[in-house]
């Protein structure tokens, strides 16, 4: 009876009792669910175009962050460092289309994800080679984004709202919403999606499945970029922020590799869902639940509805 | 055919006799270090003042009793497997003494050491029932134990606000090395009248903690005490402030204490408090030592600013209980090529008093008096304050709970070894 009660009632009374709390718990979520959701984007882009899952964009996200405290660190201008950052993005993803992409087109879906395991290892040695290993400072202050914090008095107790958490859900909601228009209205997202459904359908037709796949891995960049400014500036710029990249596998299973809403909707039931469950019923299971919470719900998608929430119900004919 | 079998006999010979100059010719101290993985950050400082700190002796003495000190590294990355491979790399080299610096690593080779005749030395990590001598003959965690630097950080909070009816969280690493207090808070909360909110903070979870905290503001503890490790510690300040969690009731264990973990933060950190037992600065003689013959000769990896910060004084401070060890097994052996065993005896007579501290150029750290009984020392450990620039130290050496401490040691090493027959123990009365 009692665990009925620490599981029905006791979550729920907690609620009521201290509102601000519960705030709290929303916007914190929302906004680990926004962030979530751009991290899932830069896979589903690459997924899109591609067929792959790439395991190197948690990675991709470290070195645009790490790339960008550096350069500042150099002495240069940070937005010139933003630049400097766009530009290595670009040659990343100009090497990626020449040295992996090129020699793999048409080989197994598995090849071509290993590979992007391989690039992980090489991106890690390079950019600890280059940069170092010492954690650093994000530089959202010098790059002009507020710091600081407001207070919303409520019930007693008060919800706070950090200011780069605020620019961070406006900065990734906008990204986004240009990415998805990007993507569905102009010419080069119709590319993307004619690659998407047959890469030799889209070559006889004049699409260049290079170009595509540059521009695909660039963008996935830019999205790294501002993953890790936001995600370095909650905690700092290390290596280990390549762990929270790799939350953004069961936002994908929840929203379907291949959808932008998807990775939005899926981001955002991650990121609440997790933080409502670790605040009211994680401590009845001695804490720490925030790490498999995601996959538990993941593993639920899994089981009734394989595609996720908008991915293409795949059917394979024999 | 014979002159063949004579060639490779010689060859053989020569190349043995080549093996065992090499022994002779050098102390092999291997440390298994992790450079790269989630924690380099705090591996690479460790890492390089251990090694400075040698290369400092043989430099400047020409290293111990006329023998060079090889300390070589084994990349480990943090990972236990890795550690158990460098461990078993190490067998037939005639290592001294082997440096796990991992909890993770420390548990899986306390078995093997008793076979192997080397003794494992980890300085504020590790087993906490290590430090009874007489079950781990093989082990040593001076100066303190997790358990006994616990009870001093309880005693501390029982100085400030007192203990009984007060509320505390526990915010650790949900491994080996946080979970260590663990039996000692089950035992003490009775006993002393306190209450405890163990909240676990995932290794994956160490840099998004909103609902680890969270937690903490609904649960209003009076204290939060942490054992977090890397960038766990960074992320756990900044919640606190983000939640308006007076910094000055959030206490760290030694290893949540480091400049690299509150430096970024600036006067965002000020007033947060960390358990320390080697003092932070350069002007110590030893780190003006090293600076001379070390890293302005550019004989090392270490970046310029980097002797005087708490990690770096920390795995200086370990180095010179490795080389008193080593003294130590030669002055009682009469011999300067000693083994791991002659050393294991070393640590046990090792006498890091005042004088003998102030002597190489360590005074204000920690001492560490070895015996066979007792493998932690029972050290010490002040509190220090970050100011918003630097740590302070506020409080004398604050002695752990030897009453309560020591007989629960004894418990858990006793339990330790009953499912371990023919486990080694020794007689120390």
């Amino acid at each position: 009876m009692e665990i009925l009660h620490m599981i029905f009632i006791a979550p729920f009374l907690d609620m009521v009792a201290l509102p601000d709390l519960f705030f709290q718990g929303l916007w914190d979520g929302f906004v680990g669910g926004t962030l979530y959701a751009l991290l899932a984007l830069g896979f589903v882009l690459i997924f899109k175009a591609s067929g792959v899952f790439n395991f190197s964009q948690p990675i991709l996200m470290v070195l645009a962050a790490l790339a960008l405290v550096s350069f500042y660190e150099m002495g240069i201008n940070p937005w010139i460092s933003v630049a400097l950052v766009l530009l290595l993005m670009y040659a990343l993803a100009f090497g990626v289309e020449r040295v992996i992409l090129r020699n793999l087109v048409n080989q197994d879906g598995n090849i071509l994800f290993m590979s992007t395991i391989g690039l992980t290892f090489v991106i890690i040695g390079a950019a600890q080679w280059i940069f170092g290993g010492v954690p650093r400072s994000m530089i959202h202050a010098e790059l002009g984004f507020p710091v600081g914090s407001s207070e919303w008095p409520m019930f007693g107790g008060a919800v706070y709202f950090e200011h780069i958490d605020i620019s961070a859900v406006v900065l990734a909601s906008s990204l986004i919403a240009i990415l998805a228009v990007f993507f569905s209205k102009t010419k080069i997202g119709r590319g993307l999606r004619a690659v998407a459904d047959d890469h030799q359908a889209a070559l006889s037709v004049g699409i260049s499945l290079n170009q595509i796949w540059v521009i695909v891995w660039f963008v996935a960049g830019i999205v790294a970029l501002v993953g890790g400014l936001f995600w370095g500036a909650r905690s700092d710029v290390s290596f280990a922020l390549q762990i929270i990249g790799l939350k953004a596998l069961p936002v994908l299973i929840i929203g379907g590799f291949t959808s932008v809403p998807g990775a939005i909707i899926g981001g955002l039931i991650i990121g609440l869902g997790e933080k409502i469950f670790e605040i009211y019923w994680g401590p009845m299971m001695g804490g720490s639940v925030e790490g498999w919470f995601a996959y538990v719900i993941a593993l639920v998608f899994l089981l009734f509805k394989p595609q996720g929430l908008f991915g293409e119900k795949i059917i394979e004919r024999v | 055919m014979k002159k063949h079998i004579i060639g490779a006999a010689v060859a053989l010979g020569t190349l043995f006799s080549t093996v065992s100059m090499s022994f002779a010719e050098e102390l092999l101290v291997p440390h298994l270090t992790y450079r790269v993985g989630p924690f380099a950050a705090n591996g690479t400082m460790g890492a390089n003042a251990i090694t400075d700190y040698f290369t400092m002796l043989n430099e400047r003495d020409g290293g111990i009793g006329g023998l060079k000190v090889n300390p070589e590294e084994c990349e480990t990355g943090y990972n236990a497997q890795k550690g158990v491979e460098c461990y078993e790399s190490y067998r037939g080299k005639n290592p001294l003494m082997h440096i796990p610096n991992s909890t993770g690593i420390t548990l899986q080779l306390l078995q093997k050491a008793p076979e192997d005749e080397v003794p494992i030395f980890t300085m504020g990590y590790g087993l906490s029932a290590a430090a009874k001598g007489e079950t781990f003959p093989w082990a040593f965690n001076y100066p303190a134990s997790y358990w006994s630097q616990m009870s001093s950080i309880l005693s501390y909070i029982d100085s400030e606000t007192g203990l009984k009816g007060k509320k505390i969280a526990f915010l650790y690493l949900d491994g080996g090395y946080g979970r260590e207090p663990l039996p000692l808070l089950d035992q003490l909360e009775p006993k002393m009248g306190f209450e405890t909110v163990r909240i676990p903070v995932a290794f994956a979870d160490s840099q998004n903690q909103g609902s680890q905290w969270l937690t903490i503001r609904k649960e209003k503890p009076d204290w939060v005490v942490m054992w977090g490790w890397g960038v766990m510690n960074i992320t756990a300040v900044k919640e606190a402030a983000k939640t308006r969690f007076p910094l000055d009731r959030f206490i760290g264990n030694w290893w949540s204490g480091g400049h690299v973990d509150v430096e970024a933060l600036g006067m965002k950190a000020k007033g947060y408090k960390a358990s320390n037992f080697t003092p932070a600065g350069r002007d110590f003689p030893v780190v003006q030592d090293v600076i001379k013959h070390v890293v302005s000769k550019g004989l090392t990896k270490t970046e310029p600013d980097m002797p005087g910060k708490v990690l770096y004084n920390r795995s200086l401070f370990m180095a010179v209980v490795m080389a008193e060890a080593i003294i130590e097994a030669q002055k009682l052996t009469g011999k300067a090529n000693v083994t791991g065993a002659d050393v294991r005896k070393g640590f046990e007579m090792i006498k890091l008093d005042e004088a003998r501290l102030k002597e190489l150029g360590f005074e204000g750290f920690t001492p560490v008096i070895g015996s066979c009984a007792d493998h932690e020392g029972q050290g010490s450990i002040f509190v220090q304050q970050w100011n918003g620039k630097d740590w302070e130290k506020i409080t004398d050496f604050i002695p752990p709970m030897t009453d309560i401490v020591q007989p629960l040691l004894t418990e858990a090493a006793e339990a330790y070894k009953s499912d371990k027959p023919g486990w080694k123990t020794q007689n120390c009365s």
